[in-house]
């Protein structure tokens, strides 16, 4: 019955996380690995994500940290000759580079199966002309639409199908290169766009304001087919359904219209050929039952990851199971363990999804919603009626909202009309704003096109709110109002600010009221199980949420002190990913070894802790202070750990302290202490170690005197922003006038932090362990950039290889010091700046960081690991001192997504703006970075690079790798300055004109855009306003028309002495486990 | 807040449920079964197989879509499965008071009070369920206040007789003529039929259709327990001496298998859903099908001559039986759909291939 053939296989992962593919795949290619090591299958991954789960030991049997490219899969083919190859669990990432095996005969030349769906087939449903004409062989509709392949071929298309219409690009993630367009100049503009990502692009009927439905779709090979579960956009057709709310099942379809579509989705699945899983796409005519097929995707997907946290139906572990030849039928389902997998799990709850953006930390992007993706993580919400499950998902969502109602200024939306009919991402809060005004449902669903039942559950919140607000005292309020008010979502925070007026300082201790006297009603959540059968059938599942819409549990508490809770991470966003559902999955995993039972709490659908195998139990619920309140009420753990689910756990230490929940590790006080700043400063100053100087102002009069003092440049962090980054440094009086006027609001509510920012200073990380004050475990890693970049968007070297012994010593010592300060049990990493050997302290977080798992895989010692042990006070072995002498070199590289985000400047600062990182191992320094950078996108120039160097320090960092490219041959093009400044040094160059000097050839647009370059070297010079839009279009249109960019000198050095001393050739294929 | 009357659910082993009424208000009493369906409330409420039953939703919103508009086709309505709902009441968690549809004429609320049948809400449908589940599908009342009434066990008499036709109707025109037998026929099933060039004769339950000459023989679903049917029963005896194809479904399925000399069981707490997996017996097809029943066939207790055609993948219960030999067959679960998964309709077309080939003979 099983395919005997296979007994070892390569799965591909989907490298970096980036805005259309995120941490979905690191749980479906998890789950895939698990699958096949339970069919005793041997299993070689290849991804370049140093922070996933499925990159860490005793998932695979082997790990290569390389680029998921034809080339390098080719190389490790060679190397371990596989049986079999896994396409369908790494993204889009994954099946274009099968498409390139495929197409290269590189699976053949091996004789390298397809495990699962055929390599056909998934051709099949990438190009849409041969989709369409496959489909139409079946009699189901897809959208009139028609395949171009020149600007001449789209304006004719146009004409013949009528605007408004919609631009694709074929083969790219997630949307990118498309849009709307509603007359020939848009489409001139897109298809030009469209066409630098594909050669082919598709010109289409535009189906605006239809519903949007999809379809997850498994098929085995005896033709059996399911469809585990259909979700419904809340947002009409137009908006691209990861950017959209999703609701799963669907809520406003009849029986007829929802097996019309399933009946549909069997019949693409069974002609396509899919063994394993795909997602149908439809757009569903609002007045009729008259469809199109969107889209197909042959593989898992963000929305199967999403229905397999909907329905508890484990998708991507049985798709695998069906590639190696299994019957669904011959499965069990893996929640009730006594059924089968060949069903349809029926839900008794219902799950909204709720798009992340972080917009707001790109300067110049464009916040409309449209067709392509924008946002860089997700979070579900379960419930049992919508108003509570969407209340919870705003919640969750994390940006400061506190459901539908009762938001703060925040939610204040200035143009409500506008708004409603372009959306943002501030959608959801215009609708509330609208109803504010006054607006009925239907004239909102005249300016949305959002089905009324949405709007109607929506206004149910609405209207409450208002009635809720006649009161100014919890006990005026009927029962059965505060009752309705909990089953529809309302927190305690919202019941506060609406009956008790609480203020912002106030408002912590108020809900604790609202708190006491509902739990004195007898107004509490009961805990259901999510079991796949809606209760059908006894199953022992251990994946719960809570909800106010019962009257009983499904589960029994056992109060033995044997239990920890684990707060997870939260929504994907930028500064807080994978990372930290790699540290929380591992604190799960050491509480389990240490034979306690992990309750773990996340929201997140793309992680793998909240997948159920993974705990002993866990809610999927919110993390806020009221549900982990609740959660702790019932549970009564032994203790909560916080330190390894990133910054929102670590927010709530002194809140749940106060409430006496036992905190493992770290103090809350004490987590207190490193948090605020000036008790932390004062605790340096103390210690006697340096920071730089700051100050928190309240005036502007007082920022000018701080900073007479101090010097320019300066880092401003104001608490209040009206718009722009948050965050920023500014060099001169003129630019701090202009971002004071701009950007920051100052008053004694909203203070500004100014600190002294030191130019050139190397900045330096410590991630560590310490237990009761004393450091056990540490890892030193240095920034490839000079500080000024994020370290979140640095390319950071472990170990550190340019550091000298005197600064490593003092770096140790420091942390010795604060760790013992601070009594610090647990993960911390703390950064410095060091200029010569001066170290100064910039930041001290007691949990766990960014980086903790790239260290703790390159040192192969698992800090979360050893800090749970610390944490639940259980023995440990200390790592020995050799264990930190490495013979081989992690470089780990962030992954921008700005090719995504329109008009975005796709430049470094202050604040975060990657989406996702790899990292690579390599035998030095470079060849390590040569894989990492390759491996987030950059590809290696053969004959010309463009160099527009900045500012003189940047010139004379180019200077030698100008000379080294030179020497090889390069044409070097070279804007003004630094071309002279090259001729001067006698490096002759290609004089490049500035966008702005449009009559004059080669303008770097044009070298650009026909693509006389392969690479853009475009170092920014916050000066005058022609050299900032200059630069912004060099870089820009490097990003448009995908060319790859270098905006750090330091990196853009490093890189060229890489690639100009190795060739792709030389990169060494070893896999994890043998750097020793 | 809309301003509701509240009403109790008591159940036999004293469990009671406080929900709010959003249907018509009078205390009723009946079987209490749950249903796992997500989608279909107007296709189920309609189905006659509901007959005597309380029905509990254990999916939590409802109402949504509203109730479709009441046109009709082929002397049919369109978009339901009967003339009237026929479950006694309805009990759900969370009630759309809005609705939002195309189709929709009317709410489910005002749909119930029409047909005089309760509803109620803000019930806790998982806990009931699980009570239903661990005890097995037992009676219960809606109890509204100042309205005491007393359980009633619906099994304990013919429902089939109830929801049965009066008179022979007819329906189509097509080349086959196909007598189907109305024990709580689901419209869907002479939709389908119809659908394949054939005349329908609906004739009574107890109707001797062995006198009508036809080209194949239809056996409906319907209500309760298979063992109250008797007459029907025999009729079918006498029909399995011929060749004449025959299918059946749901009750149908029962009264052939009794027929043959089988025997039926109730089950705990029966099937009734959209997701029930069958496995075509020595075959690796497998099939999502829509199921309503409480009773089932005892596979061993079937003659020699017939054999299992379908199994259910979860409990191995019987999911359809037919005869060795002649063109025979029935399902436990509903091929029709309406509501529920439409994989399993070429059942019909295996009928109509019965049919064809016993006319050529």
């Amino acid at each position: 019955m099983l395919n005997k053939d296979i007994k070892k296989v390569i799965v591909l992962g989907s490298g970096a996380l980036k805005i259309g593919e995120a941490g979905e795949f690191d749980y479906s290619g998890s789950q895939a690995l698990k699958a096949l090591k339970e069919e005793g299958v041997e299993t070689v991954l290849i991804n370049p994500n140093i922070a996933t789960i499925q990159t860490s030991e005793n998932i695979a049997d082997k790990v290569y940290f390389l680029p998921v490219t034809a080339k390098f899969v080719e190389e490790v083919i060679k190397k371990e000759k596989p049986d079999g190859i896994l396409l369908a669990f790494g993204g889009q990432t994954a099946l274009n580079c099968g498409v390139d095996l495929y197409r290269g005969g590189i699976l053949e030349k091996y004789n390298v199966q397809v495990v699962g769906t055929p390599v056909q087939s998934i051709i099949n449903t990438e190009d849409r002309e041969i989709f369409a004409g496959i489909l139409g062989e079946i009699n189901v509709r897809t959208p009139r639409s028609i395949a171009c392949s020149s600007i001449e071929e789209a304006r004719a298309a146009a004409e013949k199908l009528g605007f408004p219409l919609i631009i694709r690009a074929a083969y790219t993630l997630g949307g990118m290169g498309s849009g709307f367009s509603s007359n020939m100049d848009e489409l001139n503009k897109l298809a030009d766009n469209a066409f630098s990502y594909s050669p082919q692009i598709l010109v289409e009927e535009s189906l605006k304001g239809w519903k949007e439905v999809e379809y997850e779709v498994v098929r085995d090979r005896f033709d059996n087919c399911i469809t585990v579960c259909n979700m419904e956009n809340f947002d009409p057709l137009g908006i691209h359904t990861g950017e959209s709310i999703v609701v799963a099942p669907s809520q406003t379809l009849s029986n007829a219209e929802y097996h019309k579509l399933r009946e549909l989705s069997i019949k693409i699945i069974r002609k396509i050929g899919v063994v394993g899983e795909c997602n149908v796409q439809f757009a569903l005519d609002p007045n009729s039952e008259d469809y199109r097929v969107i889209e197909v995707n042959a593989r898992l997907s963000r929305s199967s990851a999403l229905a397999s946290k909907a329905t508890g139906y484990p998708l991507a572990f049985v798709a695998a199971k069906l590639g190696l030849g299994y019957g669904l039928h011959q499965l069990k389902n893996a929640v009730t363990k006594v059924t089968t997998a060949a069903f349809e799990p029926a839900l008794d709850y219902v799950v909204v999804k709720i798009p992340r953006w972080d917009l707001t930390k790109f300067t110049g992007v464009s916040k409309n919603l449209g067709s392509s993706m924008k946002s860089v993580g997700e979070i579900m919400a379960i419930g049992r009626s919508f108003e509570e499950a969407i209340q919870k998902g705003i919640r969750m969502v994390g940006l400061g909202m506190h459901g539908f109602v009762a938001n703060s200024g925040q939610a204040k939306i200035d143009d409500v009309e506008e708004e409603l009919q372009q959306p943002t991402d501030r959608r959801i809060f215009a609708i509330a704003e609208a109803f504010h005004h006054g607006h009925s449902v239907d004239k909102v669903w005249e300016m949305t096109r959002i089905d009324k039942w949405f709007l109607q559950k929506l206004n149910n919140i609405y209207i409450l709110r208002n009635e809720l607000e006649k009161f100014n005292k919890l006990e005026d309020i009927p029962y059965e109002m505060l009752l309705l008010a909990k089953k529809q979502g309302y927190s305690d925070f919202q019941i506060a600010r609406l009956v008790l007026k609480s203020a912002d300082e106030k408002i912590n201790g108020d809900l604790i009221k609202v708190r006491e006297y509902r739990k004195k009603l007898g107004i509490v959540p009961y805990v259901k199980q999510i079991d796949t059968l809606a209760g059908e059938y006894p199953a022992q599942t251990n994946y719960l949420y809570m909800t106010y819409n019962g009257s009983e549990h499904d589960i029994d508490f056992q109060h033995d002190d044997q239990s920890v809770i684990v707060l997870g991470s939260g929504a994907y966003r930028i500064g807080s990913s994978v990372e930290f559902d790699w540290c929380s999955v591992n604190a799960v995993n050491t509480i389990r070894q240490e034979k306690y039972r992990a309750i773990m709490i996340n929201y997140n659908p793309e992680t793998v802790s909240t997948d159920y195998d993974t705990c002993d139990r866990l809610y999927f619920d919110e993390l806020t202070f009221e549900r982990v309140m609740d959660i702790v009420d019932l549970e009564q753990p032994k203790g909560t750990i916080l330190s390894t689910g990133g910054q929102i756990p670590n927010n709530l230490a002194m809140r749940l302290h106060r409430q006496h929940v036992p905190i493992l590790g770290t103090s809350a006080e004490k987590i207190d202490n490193a948090e605020d700043r000036n008790k932390f400063s004062a605790m340096l100053d103390r210690l006697g170690v340096d920071q730089p100087r700051w100050s928190q102002l309240t005036t502007i009069e007082d920022i000018y005197k701080f900073v007479d003092e101090v010097g320019f440049p300066v880092l401003i962090r104001p608490s209040y922003v009206l718009s722009g980054a948050a965050m920023n440094v500014v060099s001169n009086r003129d630019q701090l006038q202009h971002f004071l006027e701009l950007a920051a609001h100052v008053s004694k509510e909203h203070p500004v932090v100014v600190s002294e920012f030191i130019e050139n200073a190397k900045e330096i990380e410590i991630d560590a362990v310490a237990k009761n004050g004393e450091v056990v475990a540490y890892a030193i890693s240095e920034h490839v950039e000079f500080a000024g970049v994020h370290s979140g968007d640095a390319t950071i070297v472990f170990p550190p290889q340019k550091l000298y012994v005197e600064t490593i010593r003092r770096i140790k010592k420091i942390s010795r010091q604060v760790a013992q300060a601070l009594e610090i049990t647990g993960p911390f990493n703390m950064q410095f700046l060091a200029k010569d050997n001066d170290i100064k302290v910039i930041e001290c977080n007691l949990r766990a960081s960014r980086s903790f798992p790239f260290v703790s895989k390159v040192l192969k010692t698992n800090l979360i690991e050893i800090a749970t042990k610390a944490m639940l006070d259980v023995p440990f072995e200390k790592p020995d001192k050799s264990a930190f002498e490495l013979d081989y070199v992690g470089v780990k590289a962030p992954q921008f997504s700005f090719h995504r985000l329109l008009n975005a400047d796709p430049v470094l600062g202050v604040d975060m703006a990657s989406t996702g990182e790899v990292a690579c191992i390599g035998e030095n320094f470079y060849e390590a970075l040569l894989k990492s950078m390759l491996s987030v996108g950059y590809r290696i120039p053969k004959k010309s690079i463009l160099i527009s160097s900045g500012p003189t320090r940047g010139k004379v960092e180019m200077l030698n790798s100008a000379r080294m490219l030179k020497e090889r041959g390069f044409t070097i093009y070279a804007t003004g300055g630094t071309h002279k400044f090259f001729l001067d040094n006698g490096i002759q160059t290609e004089l490049a004109y500035w966008p702005d000097e449009e009559d004059q050839s080669p303008n770097t647009l044009e070298l650009i855009r026909d693509k006389k370059v392969e690479m853009v070297i475009n170092i920014p010079k916050n000066h005058t306003k022609r050299e900032l839009s200059n630069g912004y279009q060099i870089r820009r249109n490097a990003v448009d028309f995908n060319i790859p960019l270098l905006t750090n000198a330091r990196v853009a050095s490093a890189y060229i002495y890489a690639i100009t001393k190795m060739s792709e050739e030389d990169i060494i294929i070893k896999s994890w486990n043998e750097y020793k | 807040m809309q301003n509701v009357q509240k009403a109790k659910l008591i159940l036999e082993d004293g469990t009671v449920f406080e929900g709010k009424s959003f249907g018509y208000e009078k205390s009723i009493a009946g079987e209490v079964v749950f249903y796992t369906a997500m989608t279909g409330y107007p296709e189920s409420l309609t189905d006659p197989s509901y007959t005597g039953q309380i029905l509990v939703s254990t999916y939590p919103m409802i109402g949504n879509y509203g109730v479709p508009n009441d046109v009709e086709e082929d002397g049919i309505f369109r978009y339901f499965e009967s003339d009237k709902i026929h479950v006694s009441a309805l009990i759900i968690s969370d009630y759309s008071f809005e609705y939002s549809h195309w189709n929709a004429m009317k709410s489910l609320g005002d749909w119930l009070k029409e047909n005089e049948v309760p509803g109620l809400f803000d019930i806790d449908t998982r806990a009931l369920t699980k009570i239903l589940r661990e005890k097995g599908s037992m009676l219960g009342k809606i109890v509204f206040e100042g309205n005491e009434i007393d359980f009633y066990d619906p099994n304990e008499e013919n429902l089939v007789s109830r929801v049965s036709v009066d008179d022979i109707q007819t329906y189509g025109n097509g080349d086959h003529k196909v007598v189907l037998v109305d024990c709580g026929v689901k419209n869907n099933i002479i939709r389908c039929l119809l659908r394949r060039n054939t005349t329908v004769i609906r004739v009574p339950w107890d109707y001797d259709f062995n006198t009508i000459e036809c080209d194949g023989i239809f056996l409906s679903n319907g209500p309760g327990d298979p063992a109250m049917v008797q007459e029907t029963v025999e009729n079918v005896g006498k029909a399995l001496d011929d060749v004449k194809p025959i299918m059946g479904i749901c009750l149908g399925n029962q009264l052939l298998g009794r027929a043959a000399g089988g025997d039926t069981y109730k089950l705990k707490y029966g099937h009734r859903s959209h997701n029930q997996p069958v496995l075509m017996t020595g075959t690796d097809k497998c099939y999502i099908t829509s199921q309503n029943h409480g009773y089932a066939i005892d596979d061993k207790t079937l003659p020699e001559d017939w054999e299992p055609l379908f199994v259910n993948v979860n409990d191995q219960t019987n999911e359809g039986i037919r005869h060795k030999t002649k063109p025979f067959f029935s399902t436990q679960f509903h091929p029709e759909a309406s509501s529920g998964p439409v994989d399993t309709e070429f059942l019909f077309d295996d009928f109509i291939t019965n049919i064809k080939k016993y006319k050529k003979q």
